[in-house]
Formats: structure tokens, sequence, C-alpha cells
């Protein structure tokens, strides 16, 4: 460990810690531009320059330069003063200084830098440079104009997302960054160039002149697009949420978040269901919450204790408890969350979960991917398959080829394979540290496949020393809490339709084939006008994850609470209390009348929710059938349509038309 | 941006070179260069492919030959880059033509040895026979670029028309080179005044033998 | 610096004799083949010179004194001794030659490798032996294109000879070499640049550390060394070190290649011995300045990247490292462009302010915003059309580009300004003066 001095201050900084980081130790803020904790290092804004001795007697680039023992670093001399002013001139001359109509002010590193470290006024007096606009695609808006050449975006889309598209083309004062031919990047992961931007070159373009940062209430959440439980924080004026960001979360999201996570909150004030609605004469018409509970009881009253749930993918467990609690008060027993048909075995959890974690999965160094699009079905998980892969780690295959924006070795597409991988997977697998194995949605749709995935676990030696290499991948945000509450049914939803439940309840769930459950009263209770709401008897109004709080649990096991941001719209109410109010009605009055109370009740029947962070789940599989053969498919066909919010959001509808569809959009003249 | 050129519309030239394909003898050529290269680093290769494709253009064109983009992007096949990284490659360097050129490329330097002994009067020569900086002349023949400092100081000023060198050039020289080529003769290339390469002119001050056999100074060491 | 009194003149050691130039086949009145090039002495029992041993031809080399001939002056047996002796884990090490000559008054490697590549490629045998490299790869300007077919030839000549490939002039030593052409970017001249631009990247340079001779080309241990440097290494062997060293002042060794460009009568490149005084240099070789010696207004003694020098100082000043870096300037590659009294100095300058915007690779921000901001600003110097405190705040900004970027460009762009202010500020007075109709310079009240 070597001891630097800073600014006078001896401190001990750990072995290969740069310059920087030791200045950061001591407390000391340094300016940076194209330096970024996760991207490699350009050192080109020449902002971070500090004095160091020994060294050449002028100032070093501190992102790059290795702490070293023995040096004499100095952040406040006038060398170091004088050279952070004379780059912020140099950045700012050709800059257009624009911050009035320009939606970074407020957060801009060019903005606040300027105040700290630049000079009063400009001595420029020549033109200032202009640059073409480039097109970029549907979610990042570009002012090129306003770009200092940092480079982020360009590391970021190489190194991050896997898709060098973004470029830096000529040379000098005449360099730009363009995507290449500046068409639209075709990443699920682009939106995040717009906080890698330190100025306001790329911002988002769905958000554009929305808001000012500080007029925005922000709310820490946790993302429902995918089972990844992306830490976000959403971004709300009035009864509006206006964007998702993500937060640091190294075991989670690191501080990425996909396209999807971001951009389909446009779609929180669109085909709302904002009043309850009973079917009449075949047509649903709005009416009375009174009236709603009214048919509802009718219905159930017929029912008796044929009464089951159906959960969709957006829930948190707070819902799915008290929907479970006013089913069970009924007398009924059938709850089920997976909504397509999945009937894999759910006996113990550890053979469904994501066991490596997900920032293990970092550590792997031979990966085989079973049945899975892991760019569609979880982009955050694809990110760290490829950071193990630079790394070193191997990536071997199964399933329908496609871009992963990595080098995967496509072993085939048939099931069969599972029983007899190739030799040289099976060695490699053998010589591994931390083998991985990570089985998707195409793998849980196929009957016995799970079974082979699971023998993998002896044949490819899976589990070592505190280390667990079988990983199934869920995409649904609600799947590992729905099955820690009971959400599933032996056969799966296809038995429950066969029980022919008399009173159905549908909780957001937009992707049941309700032609199975013709004979069944269905109640929806869902915040967004979709499938489920068109099947639907009676539409109770729910809340959006952005509406009320929750507790989620994602792919990995790891439990995760998210804040109400918003109110929900209309006369659209939080689910539980939906529930709370129903039974009441039904004369089934559950124990909770607040939150607060639901919370307990729930932590005592499922302790696991209580707190925080991974569930313990104990490694013992089922013995499961084998021999599955026939192809894999994947179960997402259109990554930015997955769900009833996305699919409500013009974002989202342009970007599956653009991106996945190739339609053209002209730009409007502006 | 004035000096950074614009891509030529897409799909006009995307329907005339998306079909490009290495000639038979540069497809021999090509495999010989990457093969200067590590194994795996096939990158490497990319600038001289990027010349030998722009030269092939040249040759279709009966021109000095540019890079279409579907051209930069069958490179970068070949050398499992990606396109991007191919392009940046194909901007950054100036020798490769971004837009069509003429059958000559006239490239005269005006950095500062040249200057100080008349670039002036060589543009000057130029602009008379119709030639504008930055443009190719209306008959295709000649496309006229200042270009910075081509290591010939000592024989300057000079330009370079396609692969020749015109050294120790005047208002007129350059002048009668231009309308020789115009008129399909090929100049007498190198120095325009009596002068041997670099050595000063009207003979060397030094190594006086060597002008009339090759002498080996070894037996006077 | 401005002000530094002239070193004292230099006893001059004498016109070099032609038996103790290096390129006897300068100027090209003879044939570069290798059959040519052996009667001239190149490959002479190279066997012989490999066979003194790594360790000893690097001795041999910094025993001569040879400083880097491509404008930083390292010492060259030092660079070569900084290379492992053995690869610890596998990797190659490699030699990279610099032939992408492209500063402004250069234009020596375009001789030795038109007129004398036998001498570079031999060169890269043995100092590619000496450092241990597996090969060699010369990186050739774009725009050298006659010479890059010259010197393909030249190393496919010493391939057919076996005297470089599998058991190198039958040393049992494996090496080869290849060609990579540039393709017009004068940035690469710059080392790690040059390293990027054979690894078909664009070409900015990296950030170092690491050095390349830790990591540089594919992640490899590399020299990078200029043409001239390695191309003198085999007559530096076969006659000693003593031979080279006995020309020039202390730390100034040996023969150089000048390069005379400008407003001198006779424009050459010729090789003399380093420390020759100027005047001497200039009447020997270039028939004197055009106008004579009153003539002369400056000179930049290095290359563009130098500051000038005014003729009083210059004119019987040692042309070597020291003698120059006394007068606030630098041998650079001894390129010497020589601008009489007809010089528009300040459009001299300007245009070099020009070429370092043109040349600017765009990476780091002092270099990429400063070379258009610093040409702008010459260019109205040029016309006069600027305010007065415009020059001290051009200075500054020079100021702001020099040691703030991350190769030596941004220095390079802001020197030849420097120079030029300090001495030719009352020039720029004046032309701001009669641009205002004459009228006498005011600080502007604020």
């Amino acid at each position: 460990m070597p001891k630097v001095t800073v600014d006078g201050v001896e401190i001990e900084v750990p072995a290969g810690a740069t310059v920087l980081q030791a200045c950061e130790l001591a407390g000391k803020e340094i300016p940076r531009f194209c330096y970024h904790e996760r991207l490699s290092i350009a050192g080109n804004c020449r902002m971070c320059l500090v004095e160091v001795k020994p060294g050449p007697p002028k100032p070093q680039a501190s992102c790059a330069l290795p702490a070293a023992d023995g040096q004499e670093i100095r952040t406040d001399s006038e060398m170091v003063k004088k050279a952070r002013e004379g780059v912020m001139e140099f950045l700012l001359i050709n800059h257009p200084l624009d911050c009035p109509i320009c939606d970074q002010g407020g957060e801009c590193d060019l903005q606040d830098q300027s105040v700290a470290y630049g000079r009063g006024g400009s001595r420029f007096h020549e033109n200032k440079r202009a640059v073409t606009e480039k097109y970029m695609g549907p979610i990042v808006k570009t002012v090129m104009t306003r770009c200092i050449q940092c480079t982020r975006c360009v590391r970021f889309a190489e190194e991050v997302a896997g898709v060098p598209e973004i470029g830096a083309i000529y040379r000098g004062e005449n360099m730009q960054i363009t995507t290449y031919l500046e068409h639209a990047a075709q990443s699920e992961l682009s939106g995040n160039v717009v906080d890698l931007c330190p100025v306001g070159a790329l911002t988002s373009r769905p958000y554009a002149f929305e808001a000012r940062p500080w007029e925005l209430k922000k709310t820490f959440a946790i993302d429902v697009m995918d089972a990844l439980g992306t830490n976000i924080r959403l971004d709300s004026r009035g009864r509006q949420v206006l964007r998702v960001l993500p937060r640091v979360n190294d075991d989670v999201n690191e501080e990425w978040a996909s396209d999807k996570t971001r951009h389909h909150v446009d779609a929180l004030v669109r085909k709302r269901l904002d009043k309850p609605y009973v079917r009449r004469d075949g047509k649903l018409v709005p009416v009375s919450w009174d009236e709603a509970f009214a048919a509802v009881a009718e219905a159930a009253g017929k029912a008796g204790s044929s009464v089951a749930a159906v959960a969709g993918d957006l829930l948190d467990c707070e819902t799915m408890y008290a929907a479970r609690e006013l089913v069970r008060a009924l007398g009924g027993t059938m709850l089920e969350g997976r909504q397509t048909g999945l009937a894999y075995d759910v006996s113990n959890l550890a053979a469904v979960n994501f066991n490596s974690t997900i920032a293990g999965v970092e550590t792997a160094d031979v990966i085989l991917l079973v049945g899975t699009n892991l760019r569609w079905e979880a982009p955050l998980v694809n990110t760290r398959v490829r950071k193990a892969i630079k790394k070193g780690a191997k990536v071997y295959a199964v399933g329908p080829e496609t871009d992963l924006t990595y080098k995967a070795e496509w072993l085939g597409n048939d099931a069969s394979l599972l029983g007899k991988l190739p030799d040289a997977v099976v060695e490699a697998f053998k010589g591994a540290q931390r083998p991985l194995v990570i089985v998707g949605g195409g793998v849980l749709a196929k009957d016995g496949a799970h079974g082979d995935t699971l023998a993998l676990v002896e044949t490819l030696g899976l589990i070592k020393d505190g280390w667990n290499g079988y990983n199934v991948l869920h995409f649904a945000a609600a799947r590992m809490g729905g099955l820690m509450l009971g959400f599933a049914t032996d056969g799966g939803i296809r038995a429950m339709a066969a029980a022919a439940p008399k009173l159905l309840f549908s909780l957001g769930a937009d992707e049941v084939d309700y032609s199975a459950f013709a004979g069944s009263f269905k109640v929806y209770v869902g915040h967004h006008g979709d499938k489920g709401a068109h099947a639907a008897d009676v539409i109770l109004p729910g809340a959006s994850y952005a509406e009320k709080a929750g507790t989620y649990v994602n792919l990995e096991g790891r439990v995760q609470r998210g804040e109400k941001a918003v109110f929900a719209p209309g006369d659209a109410r939080e689910d539980w209390s939906i529930f709370r109010a129903l039974s009441q009605v039904l004369g089934k009055t559950l124990p909770f009348d607040s939150f607060e109370q639901l919370r307990a009740r729930m932590f005592a029947d499922v302790p696991a929710l209580a707190s925080e962070g991974l569930v313990a789940c104990d490694w013992a599989p089922p013995s499961l059938p084998t021999g599955a053969s026939g192809e894999f498919s994947y179960p997402i066909k259109d990554f930015y349509l997955t769900n009833s919010i996305c699919r409500a959001s013009p974002t989202m509808q342009r970007c599956s038309a653009e991106l996945l569809h190739g339609e053209e959009f002209a730009e409007a003249a502006e | 941006m004035a000096d950074a050129p614009q891509i030529p519309d897409e799909a006009e030239v995307r329907a005339r070179w998306g079909g490009f394909q290495w000639t038979p003898e540069n497809a021999e050529q090509a495999k010989k260069v990457i093969a200067r290269y590590p194994e795996g680093r096939q990158q490497s290769a990319v600038m001289p492919l990027l010349d030998l494709a722009q030269r092939q253009v040249g040759a279709e064109t009966q021109t000095q030959g540019w890079l279409p983009v579907p051209v930069i992007e069958y490179v970068a096949d070949q050398l499992d880059m990606p396109y991007m990284r191919a392009y940046e490659v194909a901007t950054f360097y100036t020798m490769y033509n971004l837009a069509p050129v003429g059958r000559y490329h006239v490239q005269v330097c005006g950095t500062t040895p040249c200057m100080l002994r008349g670039s002036d009067d060589v543009l000057a020569a130029c602009r008379n026979k119709g030639l504008v900086k930055g443009h190719t002349t209306p008959d295709g023949l000649f496309t006229l670029t200042e270009v910075e400092c081509l290591g010939a100081c000592t024989n300057a000023p000079m330009v370079q028309i396609n692969d020749d060198n015109f050294e120790d050039l005047t208002y007129d020289s350059m002048t009668a080179i231009l309308e020789d080529l115009a008129s399909g003769k090929q100049p007498r290339v190198g120095p325009q005044i009596d002068r041997q390469t670099s050595c000063p002119e009207g003979g060397p001050t030094t190594l006086k033998e060597m002008v009339s056999e090759n002498h080996d100074y070894r037996g006077q060491w | 610096m401005s002000d530094a009194p002239a070193p004292a003149p230099a006893p001059f050691v004498g016109p070099l004799d032609d038996k103790d130039r290096i390129f006897t086949n300068l100027y090209g009145f003879q044939d570069w083949g290798i059959d040519a090039a052996m009667k001239r002495g190149d490959w002479d029992n190279t066997k012989a010179l490999l066979e003194k041993g790594q360790d000893a031809i690097i001795e041999e080399m910094k025993a001569s004194g040879l400083r880097g001939r491509g404008g930083a002056g390292f010492p060259t047996g030092m660079k070569w001794s900084f290379m492992p002796k053995e690869s610890k884990d596998g990797r190659p090490s490699f030699l990279v030659i610099n032939a992408d000559e492209s500063e402004p008054g250069s234009c020596k490697d375009r001789e030795i490798i038109r007129h004398d590549p036998h001498k570079l490629i031999e060169g890269a045998l043995v100092a590619g032996f000496a450092m241990r490299a597996r090969a060699a790869y010369i990186y050739i300007r774009g725009e050298f294109i006659y010479e890059a077919k010259v010197l393909f030839a030249a190393v496919e000549q010493a391939y057919e000879k076996g005297f470089i490939g599998k058991n190198a002039c039958g040393s049992g030593y494996d090496f080869d070499v290849f060609v990579h052409r540039g393709a017009g970017a004068y940035i690469c001249g710059e080392e790690t640049a040059q390293i990027e631009s054979i690894e078909g990247k664009k070409g900015q340079p990296r950030l170092k550390p690491p050095f390349p001779a830790g990591a540089g080309l594919y992640g490899c241990p590399t020299t990078v060394n200029n043409v001239e440097s390695i191309a003198v290494a085999p007559t530096i062997l076969r006659r000693g070190a003593s031979w080279f060293s006995g020309f020039g002042r202390e730390n100034n060794k040996g023969t150089k290649l000048f390069q005379i460009s400008g407003h001198v009568n006779k424009p050459a490149v010729v090789e003399e011995s380093m420390g020759i005084p100027f005047r001497e240099l200039i009447d020997r070789h270039c028939g004197g300045i055009r106008g004579g010696w009153d003539n002369l207004l400056a000179v930049i003694p290095g290359g563009s990247s130098v500051p000038l020098v005014p003729a009083e100082q210059i004119m019987d000043a040692p042309m070597d490292f020291d003698g120059l870096r006394a007068l606030g300037s630098g041998l650079g590659t001894a390129a010497v462009i020589v601008m009489d009294k007809s010089t528009d100095i300040v459009r001299a300058i300007s245009r070099i302010s020009y070429f370092y915007k043109h040349e600017s690779c765009g990476q780091c921000t002092p270099c990429r915003e400063g070379t258009g901001w610093m040409w702008r600003v010459m260019e109205r110097l040029r016309t006069g059309d600027a305010d007065p405190s415009e020059i001290d705040m051009l200075f500054e900004v020079t100021k702001q580009v020099e040691g703030h970027t991350i190769c030596a460009l941004g220095d390079a762009a802001a020197w030849p300004i420097q120079g030029l202010i300090r001495h030719f500020r009352p020039e720029i007075e004046r032309r701001i003066a009669e641009n205002r109709g004459g009228a006498p310079i005011m600080e502007a009240a604020e």
C-alpha cells in the first residue's frame, strides 16, 4: 500500500490506485470530465491535472497516473489552479454557453465546474465552432455543438453496451462524436450515454424541455420492467413522473439502466384505468366504486370457494399478499403468477433462483447460456457477462443464434444437446474455477428441459466451495416474490383453467390467455387498459409501481423496497387498499387497516421478505425428469413491448418500430 | 465544419459501390498485407487495405480514387472490425478521400518551407488554370488540395500529383506540368530545375566521387 | 530563455571528410539496390556485428554518444537498454522505426529511404537484435509513395539474400522487417500514436505510463527509433564508438544530416559534423544566404516545432542540441528553415500554426481547442486586425497549451508562436498600429 502526500497530508492508498483516487481519499475534489469509474481511462479532457513530485515539471493527469510510494501531490498550487483555469477556458471557447435552453442546465458538470474553476470572462473573440446535429435514435437527443469530446459515450458503447457504433470521426478541432453514419444506436442501453455525457450534448429525447432538475421531487424506487430490480430514482413534478434515472447499486445494476427502464414513464399517464368499470351487455361501462364492489360481491356470492388469483409481472409483494389473503379468506387456494403457462417445479426456490448473484457473473470463467436471449431478458446481466469475457471468460450458448454483443460459441439449438454437450465444453467446465450456467425462459417453457439443466450441476460441476453456478433467469419483476408468496399452482395456469374457477382475480395480468377462463367472472385489478382489462367483467383501477410503496424480490432473490412517487390518477387506488375495501364488502374483512399493518403481517407470514438483501435459500433441487428434445425459442418477441406499461408508451412504441422493425422516423424540422 | 468533407449521398453510393469486391490481384495483395501482422491483429491491416481499396476505386473510375462507405465496410468486414472503427480511421487520415476526386489530385504543399520559396506562385498557377481549392475541375481532370508538409522541404516548393512529386517549382513550371497532364503527356517527375534530388543546385559540395561511380569510401577509413 | 546569451562559438572540428560520411549515396547518384549498396559497404559481414552480442552492441552505442535523430535527442543506446533482456510472459518485443517524417522542414529520412535503404534495413536487424526484438515495423508516412516502393523492394532484396528473416545473416537469429505505410497524419510521428496507427486505429497518442518499452505495440515491449538513428548504427559498430564520438562537442556527438530549406541560395540535404557553425553550414553547402548575410532575418533551426532564432544570434552558433538550446531553440531534426528579410515573418509562423491546427489529433482539450484559437489570433496579428493586448493574451494561451497535453504536439504548436512574440513583438505591434491608420498604440481603458 503506497503512501503519498496530498497537499501536505500523508495518506495510504490501496495498491493500484490512481493519483486521482488518492486525492479523493484525501478528501480533495478533483474536477474531471472524461474520467468515469466504470469506463476505461482516456485522460483526454485534462481537467484533472495536479502537480506531482517526483515527475516532470508540468502538471500530470491524475486520472491516469498510478499512485506511487513517496509521491508528493498538490491539488492547491498555483500551477494546478492555472492548469484548470486554462483547460476550462479551452472547453468553453467553442461551447455555445446556451445553458438557458439546455436540458442539462442545473445538473451539468461543465456548468458546475466552470463556476468552481473557470475564469470570470471570455477572451475568445473568434467565431465559435458549429457542429452539425447527429441522429442517435429515439432515446438520445443530440446538440453536438455542446460536445466537449470527452468520449465517455464512445467508451460506454464499446465497453459496456458492446455496441461499437458510436465513434469520434475526423480529427483536431473537427473531431465529431457520432453514431455510425448517424443511424440510431442499436442498443437497449443507449439512454445511459445521456447520464454519462457531462454536458448537454446528449440529452434525453423523450424528456426534452420537460422540466428543470430543481423542480423535481426525487423518489427512490425499484424498476419493474424486468426481474433485475434496477434501483431507480423517479423524478416527478406534481402528479406526474417525468423521468427515471438509475441509482448506484453495485450488486444489481451498477449505475446503468436499460432504455425500457428509463423511458416507459410516458406511459404512466397514458391508457390508464382511472375509474372502476363493470361489464354490462358486453360493454365495459364506468361505474362508482360501490357499484363495482357490488358486482364483485354478487359474483363472489355465486362462486363460493371457487376463487383464483393470477398475478401479473409487475407486482409488488404487498399487492400479491393482500390478494392472496382475500382468496384464502374466501376459501380459495388457486394462485398463479406464471401467466403464459409455465409450470416448472418450484418445490425448491434455489432451483429456480439466480444463485451466483448478478455481481457474481463477472467472476465466472466459463459460461453456458441455455435458451436465453440475455440481451433482452436481462440486459444488465448481459453487461456482466461482457465484463467476465473481458477478464477472460469463455461463453457457450444453446439456443437460436442471436447477437448478444459478444462472441459466444453457439452449440446448436436443441434441448437434447444438454445431455450430450461437446467434449470441449465439458473439458472447459472441468477446468473452470467459477463455472456458470444461465437458464433462460426458453428452457422453463420446455417440458423436461429444467431437469436437464439441473443435471448439468453434476455433470459440469457447477457447485463449488462458496459458489453455486446454477442460475435460472426470470424476467418478470414479480416472479421471485410471487413464488415466495405461493403464486404457483401445480400444473401452472393450465391446471388452474382446467379447474374453472368461478371468480378470477387478475392482478394486472396482461399476458394470460383469458379464453381459457371463459366461464370465470374476471375481476381485473390493474393500472393500464391492456389485455387483462379488455377481458375483465369488473375493472378495479389500481396503482402502478410508481404510485405505491412496495417490496420486490429480484431474480437473484434480493429483497428491495421502492417508495411511492406520485398518486395514482383519478379514482385509482393502491392495490392493497382495494383488496382491503373489497374484503369488507364481501364480509371477509382482512386483518389490516394500514399498509404498515399489512407489511407486518406479511413479514410474519413470510419472514424472508422482512429484511432487505438476499434471501437465503437452501440448495435442495428436486429430481426432475430429463431428456427433453426439440428447439428452444425465446419468450420475448419484442424487447420494448413486454408489458402493459411499455405497450402504452409512445417512446417504447417508437423504439420498437424504429430499432426492431426498421421504420424510419423523419426528424421534425425545427 | 467547413473543412470536414461531407459524406456523399448514401443511397446512390450504395447502389454504385455496394457490390465492391477485390480484383483477383488485389485480393492476393490483401492477403499478403494481412500476413504482415501477427495472428489476431488483422485490424492492423486496415490502413493498407483502405489504400488498396481507394486505388482500386481509382482504377475503376479513372481517378485518384476515393472511399465510398460500402467500400470501407467491405474492408472492415474482411478484417472483422466494427464499421465505426474503420470509418474513424478513414476520416482521421488525410490521404483517404471521402468524396470523389478528379483524374489528377493536385496536392500543393503550402506549409512554411514551401511558402517561403513560392508556393503562392504554384497555387496561382493552379488558379489560373481554373483549379479551385477543394474542388474538381468541370472536366473531371484536376482536384486541387492545399496539403501540409510533404517532406521535400529542400526541394520546395513542391506538389504531389497522384503518386508523383514535382519539386523546385515556379509559376511557369507548374503551369507547364498542368498543361502537360491536361494534354495527356507525362511531365518529368522530381525537381523541375537542373538538380539531382536534394543535392545543392549545380552539383554536390560533398561526395563528388559518387556522381560518376559507385565509390567505396571504406579504403580511406 | 529569451535573453540567454549566445554560447561561445565551439571550436569547429573542420569540414567532414567524405570518408567519414555515413550516407554516401545521399543524393541517389548511384543505385539504391542491394548489390550497389553492398559495394558501398552495407551488409558487409553483418554477422560479425551481431556476434559482438546484444550487450556489447548496446554498450558501443552508448559509448558513441548517439542521441536520437528524431528530434528529442534521447541517447539511443540507453533507449535500447530499457528493453527487457528476456520475456517473462512470452510476449515478444518489437522495434518500430519511425519514418513518418512529417515535421515541416524535415526531409532527411526520405533521402535515406530512397537512396540508402539498406543502411536502414541493416540497422533494423542490428538494433532489433540488440534489443531482442522479434521484428521491426518501419512506419513510413503515406505520402512517401515512391520511397515506400523502394523500401518494400529493398526489404524484399534483403530477404532474398537471407540477410533478414529466418537465421538472419547466418547469425541464428530470426528477425522480420515489415513496412507499414501511414496515410497522412503528422501526429503518427509521435511514438505512441504511431503504435496505435500500426494497430489499425486513429493515430491518437497514448497516455504514459505505461511506456512503450513496457507495453507498446500489441501490448508488447517496443522501442520506437528514428530512421537516421537506426541507419547510422551499423556504421558506428563497424568503425567503433570512438570514431563517431570523435565528431562534435561533448554531449553532442557524431555526424548528422542537415536539411536546409528556405532562403538560401542552394537548399540541400547534407551530412555534416554535429556542432558545425550555422554560417559554415550555409556557406559551405548552400551557397550562402539569399541576398547575403545582411539579408538574414531569422532561422528556425530544428523543424517547425522549435522557436525561431533571430539572425544575429544564430549566425555563429554551433548547430547541435546544446548550442541551440542555449538560444532558446533546439536542434530538433536539424531541419534548418532560413528566412531572409523579405519574409513575412508573422505569416510564416501563422502558417506553422495552421499546420498544427490541421494536424492536432483532437484527443485532448488544450491542443484540440488551443491550436485553432492560436492560429486564428495569429491570422489577425498577420494583418494587424487585433488589439495590442491580444499579443500577451496569445502568449498566455500558448502557455496554457504547453505542458498540458498528452503528447508534445501541444508544445510544438506553442513554441513557434512564443519564439515569434519573444523576438518580433515590435513587428506585430507595427502591424496593429498600421492597421489602425498609424495611431499610436495605447492600452484600451477598461
